[in-house]
C-alpha cells in the first residue's frame, strides 16, 4: 500500500500524467524537453550529465533517479557522474560563499 | 562400426577465470518465463509487434548459429546461458556430423556463428571451422577472449587468422572494475593479453581479419549508442593498452538466466521489464536476428533463436535439425511463424539488440524514465 511521503519513484514514470489536462501544454513543454536533449553543440552524454548536476543542486529525487539512469544509458561512467556532483556541490557551495561578502559589506556598514 | 562417445571435454582449474562463487541453482526455464508472465501476459510482445504494422516471419535462413555447449572457463553473472566450468552439455558427434554436412549442402548457409559456453573448448571446434571454411562459409566464433590465454589454446589466434574467422569478443567496459563485475575477477586484465594476441597476428588490422567488440551494460540500464561507445572504446583500449579493433556491438541484457536472478535480486524486474516494454521500437523488428537465423541448441534441437534455447522455446514445428535432410527442408524454414515471448522486449528496445548490435536509431523518450 503506498504510504503519504511526498516522493514515490513509481511516480516518474506517470510524468506523462500531467497532459491529461491542458494537453497542448504539456505536448509543447515535452516536445521542447526531447529536442533539448537531442545531440547538438554538446553530446546526449555532456547533457546527461548537466542534467544530473543540476538534478542535485535542485534536489529533484526524480530527476536523479532518471539522469542517473540516462548518465549510464549514454556511456557516462561513475567518476564522470561523481564529478558533475562535485560541480553542482562547488556551485552550490560558491553561491552560498560568495554571500559572505555582502555579509561583511553589512557588518562592515553596522559597525565603527 | 560405431565409434565409442568421446570424453567430454573439461576445463582445467588453471584455465578458470574470474570464479569466485559456487554456482546457485539456476531455475528451470518454465519457472522463469512464468515469472516474466507475472509481470507482462505471454502475448505482450506480439500485440506491440501487430500494433507497429510488423509481422513476425521467418527468412530463408542465412545464418546457422551452433550452441556447441555450456561448458566454460568463465561464469559471468549476466550469462543466459547459465554456462561454467561445472557443465557437461556438450554438442555430440551425430549432431556435429550433420550440421556440417548442411553447411557441405550449400543450402544457404552463409555464415556460421558458434557459440557456447566457451565454443572453443568444443573437441571438435577446430575441425568445425576447417569444415566450414572448406564449404565456404563464413565462421563466427563468439570468444568470451580469456580462453585463448589458457596454454593449450594459445595457437588459436593463429588458426583463427589462418581460417579468417571472424572474433566476437566480450568486454563490457575498458575498465577493469566494471568489466570484473560482471565477468568475475581478473578476466579484464586476461582479456586485453588475449586482444594483444589477436592484434599481434592482424585482428583489428586486416581488413579480412575482424575482431568484434561485444558490450553490453553493466547493470539494468540499456545500452549507450553503439557509435558513441565504439569511439569511446577505440581511444581507450588504444589510449592504454594499445589495442585495436574492428568494430563494437551493444547488446542488451536480456531479462533471463542469471541476470533475472540479479533483477530480481535488487527487486528491480518489473521496473526493467518496463522500461524494455516502454522503449519498444517497431522499426527494429525487421532487422532482428529471429528473422535470419537458424539456432540449434547443443542436443540439436532447433530455435528462434538462442534466448529462446535457454527459455525452452522450440521454433515453430518443434524440429532437430536431424529433421532437416534435403536444401528443400531448410528451404521451408522461411516463412515460419517466430517464437516470441516477452523476452523478446529486450530485442527491440531502443535502438535494439540483435547478434550484430544496434539495429534501428534509437527512439527518444518524450520524457526522462528510470
Amino acid at each position: 500500500m503506498r504510504d503519504h511521503s511526498y516522493y514515490d519513484a513509481a511516480d516518474l514514470e506517470r510524468f506523462g500524467d500531467v497532459g491529461k489536462n491542458v494537453p497542448d501544454l504539456a505536448k509543447k513543454f515535452f516536445d521542447y524537453y526531447g529536442a533539448v536533449f537531442q545531440a547538438g553543440a554538446l553530446s546526449e552524454r555532456e547533457k546527461a550529465l548537466i542534467a544530473l548536476a543540476v538534478a542535485h543542486a535542485l534536489p529533484c529525487a526524480y530527476c536523479i533517479d532518471a539522469y542517473a539512469t540516462s548518465c549510464l544509458e549514454k556511456g557516462a561512467n561513475l567518476d564522470q557522474m561523481t564529478e558533475a556532483v562535485h560541480v553542482a556541490t562547488a556551485i552550490k557551495g560558491g553561491s552560498a560563499l560568495v554571500h559572505g561578502v555582502q555579509m561583511r559589506q553589512h557588518v562592515e556598514k553596522a559597525s565603527m | 562400426m560405431t565409434q565409442p562417445p568421446r570424453p567430454l571435454p573439461i576445463v582445467h582449474d588453471d584455465e578458470q577465470v574470474g570464479i569466485h562463487r559456487q554456482r546457485a541453482p539456476q531455475r528451470s526455464a518454465e519457472a522463469q518465463r512464468d515469472r516474466l508472465h507475472h509481470l507482462a501476459p505471454p502475448g505482450t510482445f506480439a500485440d506491440a509487434v501487430d500494433a507497429a504494422g510488423q509481422a513476425l516471419l521467418a527468412r530463408s535462413p542465412r545464418t546457422l548459429q551452433l550452441n556447441l555447449g555450456k561448458l566454460c572457463n568463465q561464469r559471468c553473472h549476466h550469462c543466459h546461458v547459465d554456462a561454467g566450468p561445472e557443465r557437461t552439455e556438450v554438442m555430440g558427434d551425430e549432431i556435429v556430423d550433420h550440421a556440417l554436412h548442411l553447411l557441405d549442402c550449400q543450402a544457404g548457409f552463409d555464415t556460421l556463428d558458434l557459440t557456447g559456453g566457451a565454443p572453443e573448448l568444443h573437441p571438435r571446434f577446430e575441425e568445425i571451422v576447417r569444415r566450414a571454411r572448406a564449404a565456404d562459409v563464413a565462421v563466427m566464433d563468439r570468444c568470451n577472449l580469456t580462453i585463448l590465454t589458457a596454454p593449450r589454446f594459445h595457437h588459436l589466434p593463429r588458426f583463427l587468422a589462418d581460417h579468417e574467422v571472424e572474433v566476437v569478443a566480450s568486454l563490457p567496459a575498458t575498465s577493469s572494475d566494471r568489466t570484473d563485475a560482471q565477468r568475475g575477477d581478473g578476466v579484464f586484465e586476461k582479456s586485453i593479453e588475449a586482444l594483444q594476441a589477436l592484434n599481434a597476428v592482424g585482428y583489428g588490422q586486416s581488413p579480412r581479419l575482424v575482431l568484434t567488440l561485444v558490450s553490453n551494460p553493466a547493470g539494468a540500464f540499456l545500452p549507450a549508442s553503439e557509435a558513441v561507445l565504439e569511439a569511446d572504446f577505440k581511444a581507450a583500449l588504444k589510449r592504454n593498452h594499445d589495442v585495436d579493433f574492428t568494430r563494437l556491438i551493444a547488446l542488451t541484457n536480456m531479462p533471463i538466466s542469471r541476470f533475472l536472478d540479479f533483477l530480481d535480486e535488487r527487486g528491480t524486474t518489473d521496473k526493467y521489464l518496463r522500461k524494455l516494454v516502454g522503449a519498444f521500437n517497431g522499426a527494429t523488428v525487421d532487422g532482428l536476428m529471429c528473422r535470419s537465423t537458424l539456432s540449434v541448441g547443443w542436443d540439436g534441437h532447433l530455435y528462434d533463436c538462442d534466448f529462446n534455447q535457454m527459455l525452452e522455446i522450440p521454433e515453430e514445428h518443434r524440429r532437430s535439425i536431424l529433421d532437416l535432410t534435403t536444401v528443400d527442408d531448410i528451404r521451408a524454414l522461411s516463412g515460419r511463424r517466430l517464437q516470441t515471448d516477452v523476452h523478446c522486449f529486450g530485442c527491440t528496445a531502443g535502438q535494439g539488440s540483435s547478434c550484430g548490435g544496434a539495429i534501428a536509431n534509437s527512439n527518444a523518450l518524450a520524457h526522462p524514465s528510470i
